[in-house]
């Protein structure tokens, strides 16, 4: 084609302009070119209008002595989602609630392809802002962007108390704007209502670290100080994975339970009955069973101890013994049983009834060795012992159990507590159990 | 692709019209703004400097919008109390007419749309919702804003204006609407926000450093 590019239709690459302050007569520098609508000397103040090019005087506040430097420099790159960005405008902002003001920050960035980003920063809280394009719809106490639900957390009236550099809009200090912010962690949307206009912006939550390892600034990112309003709870999102899991173990160990309840015989392989009269036994009371069968692999063997105790008690050692290795397993239990009234009421304390599971006996043939001892008042006493082959434990099970339930309520927990610090900032704090005033 | 040649009746230079349907142009070389006749080209007006623009758009930027290319060839610029912005004129290869909008690094595409029983620019307020195309907008803001010139080929004369009022419309899903009044007929446009990215664009403005 002929047309070509007439000569004088392409403007001259733009650069950073050398202007200098009308009051203080320092270095101005427009680092957003046409973007920029006021740009603040950065030695004596003065709001300058970036569109004149006398750069007229808009508006001289006083600095504070002390007033805290951006912890980004003016003038500072840094890559956000791939983009290069540089720092061109800093604002502190700030609010009161109940009598107290709450500070914050605010960076420009500018990329002269994609435009304008902010981050925010609250005591070491750090925010990526970007304008909003789609229109969130405010419910209730709540707004939908994009399909997800941003719940109301804060509003207020933000005045602008000091600036520096450039902006892409009219700044002034002491503007009041009535922000109000809604969250979903790691998300906070806020719409900013000016006299003419609302804004809505939608903020991504950001560490420190990475703020520092974006902009490759010196030294360490500021620490955190408490929990930021949409910053991501470390645990919340393990609450339902936890109980997911807890779940699927649970459901398990059921299944492995059933399982090994129809695997296990259970068969019983002795069941005997012996009599103490009232003053037996005398002395070396200790005698053995007929020998019993143990059958299939190695597995529990279950002793089941029963005697008609009443407000009395006995002990009994006993011994498994294998008669073809002469290995031996001594245990001792006791039965006891007592009740009665008080003041209270009746009460009971253990029980006629006694079962111990011996883990891991390999077959052959067995007997037992038992040695009774008893209250030598004893009414007259009948106690059976009963051993029962390969039984399932659901005691084991019910300790699984607890081990995977304990992790799961510590989590829940943990996140319960992180919401109600996040939400005591808001305007609907939670209600604190015993801390009423 | 006709490219009807002719001189700038001011300093004589050579026009070239890139689209046929093109109404209105600006020399290049002396700004006079120059619109077509049956004949030849008249004169109607003069393009004072324009002030100095950030838009890194430029005439023949070229992209891809919806799977379809398309070149720039003209735009308005427009100033409001808060900044500036530009109406750059595409052209779709298959001839579609459109603009990208770039207000601040902010891209919109969109179309001129054929509807009637608009609003009047006194009836018009925030927050108020239309139905165009089964798509509801609402209405976000009024901007007062003021003709600053244009450049390059557009497909209407446009360069007697000085005061123009614009009410923008969003919707929930990214798609954008513009009630232009600065004619005495309102005029619709239907588009979207687009990505930077999306639209690929080449030969784009460079910039001292990045």
């Amino acid at each position: 084609m002929s047309t070509g590019t007439p000569p004088l239709s392409n403007p001259p690459k733009p650069q950073v302009k050398a202007l200098h302050c009308p009051q203080c007569g320092a270095a101005i520098v427009l680092r957003s070119l046409g973007n920029a609508e006021t740009v603040v000397c950065e030695s004596c103040h003065s709001i300058l209008d970036a569109k004149d090019p006398n750069l007229q005087i808009l508006q001289k506040f006083q600095v504070i002595t002390g007033e805290v430097p951006p912890l980004i420099p003016l003038g500072t790159r840094g890559k956000l989602r791939g983009t290069d960005y540089e720092v061109i405008g800093f604002q502190r902002r700030s609010i009161t609630v109940e009598g107290i003001r709450y500070d914050w920050h605010e960076y420009v960035l500018f990329n002269p392809y994609k435009g304008t980003r902010y981050l925010s920063e609250y005591n070491g809280h750090w925010n990526d802002i970007g304008v909003c394009k789609e229109l969130p719809v405010v419910q209730f106490a709540s707004v939908n962007y994009l399909g997800e639900i941003y719940k109301h957390f804060q509003t207020s009236d933000a005045n602008t108390n000091y600036v520096l550099g450039e902006f892409p809009w009219q700044v002034r200090v002491g503007e009041h704007a009535t922000v109000t912010e809604y969250v979903k962690p790691p998300r906070v949307l806020a719409s900013e209502k000016s006299a003419n206009e609302v804004t809505w912006s939608l903020g991504e939550y950001m560490y420190g670290a990475d703020i520092w390892k974006a902009f490759n600034l010196p030294g360490h990112a500021p620490e955190a100080v408490g929990v930021y309003e949409n910053q991501p709870s470390p645990v919340s999102q393990n609450v339902k994975g936890i109980w997911g899991a807890f779940l699927a173990f649970a459901i398990l160990l059921l299944v492995l339970l059933a399982g090994f309840d129809l695997a296990s015989s259970k068969t019983t392989v002795f069941d005997s009955s012996y009599r103490l009269n009232p003053g037996e036994p005398k002395g070396e009371a200790s005698f053995v069973t007929n020998v019993f069968k143990l059958d299939g692999r190695t597995s529990n063997v279950q002793i089941t101890t029963t005697a008609n105790v009443d407000n009395s008690w006995i002990y009994l050692n006993y011994a498994l013994i294998s008669q073809d290795s002469g290995q031996a397993w001594d245990f001792g239990r006791e039965v006891s049983y007592y009740h009665g009234y008080d003041s209270d009421g009746s009460w009971t304390e253990g029980g006629q009834k006694d079962e111990v599971v011996i883990p891991s006996v390999p077959a052959g043939h067995y007997y037992l060795r038992i040695e009774p001892e008893v209250d030598p008042r004893h009414a007259p006493l009948v106690y059976t012992v009963q051993v029962r082959r390969d039984v399932t434990v659901p005691g084991l099970f019910g300790v699984a159990f607890l081990a995977l339930l304990l992790p799961a309520i510590a989590i829940t927990w943990r996140s319960i507590n992180f919401e109600s610090m996040r939400w005591a900032e808001s305007d609907h704090p939670p209600i604190h159990l015993g801390n009423t005033e | 692709m006709t490219q009807p040649v002719s001189n700038c009746p001011n300093c004589g230079a050579k026009i070239v019209f890139q689209w046929s349907s093109s109404v209105q142009t600006v020399c290049p070389y002396c700004k006079s703004i120059l619109v077509r006749t049956d004949v030849d080209l008249k004169k109607v007006g003069q393009v004072a400097d324009l002030p100095p623009d950030s838009s890194p758009i430029q005439l023949n930027t070229e992209g891809i919008y919806r799977n379809k290319a398309f070149v720039v060839g003209g735009r308005i610029l427009y100033e409001y109390d808060q900044g500036g912005w530009n109406e750059w004129h595409i052209t779709m290869n298959d001839g579609t007419s459109a603009w990208l909008s770039d207000a601040q690094n902010e891209y919109a595409i969109s179309f001129a749309a054929n509807t009637t029983g608009l609003p009047a620019a006194a009836q018009v307020q925030v927050g108020q919702q239309f139905m165009w195309n089964n798509q509801r907008y609402t209405l976000t803001v009024i901007t007062p804003a003021h003709y600053r010139g244009v450049e390059g080929e557009l497909p209407f004369q446009y360069w007697d204006k000085t005061d123009v009022t614009f009410a923008d419309l969003r919707s929930e899903t990214g798609k954008f609407a513009t009630l232009d009044y600065s004619d005495e007929q309102p005029a619709l446009y239907l588009g979207e926000f687009v990505e930077f990215d999306d639209l690929k664009l080449k030969n784009l403005r460079g910039f001292e450093g990045w």
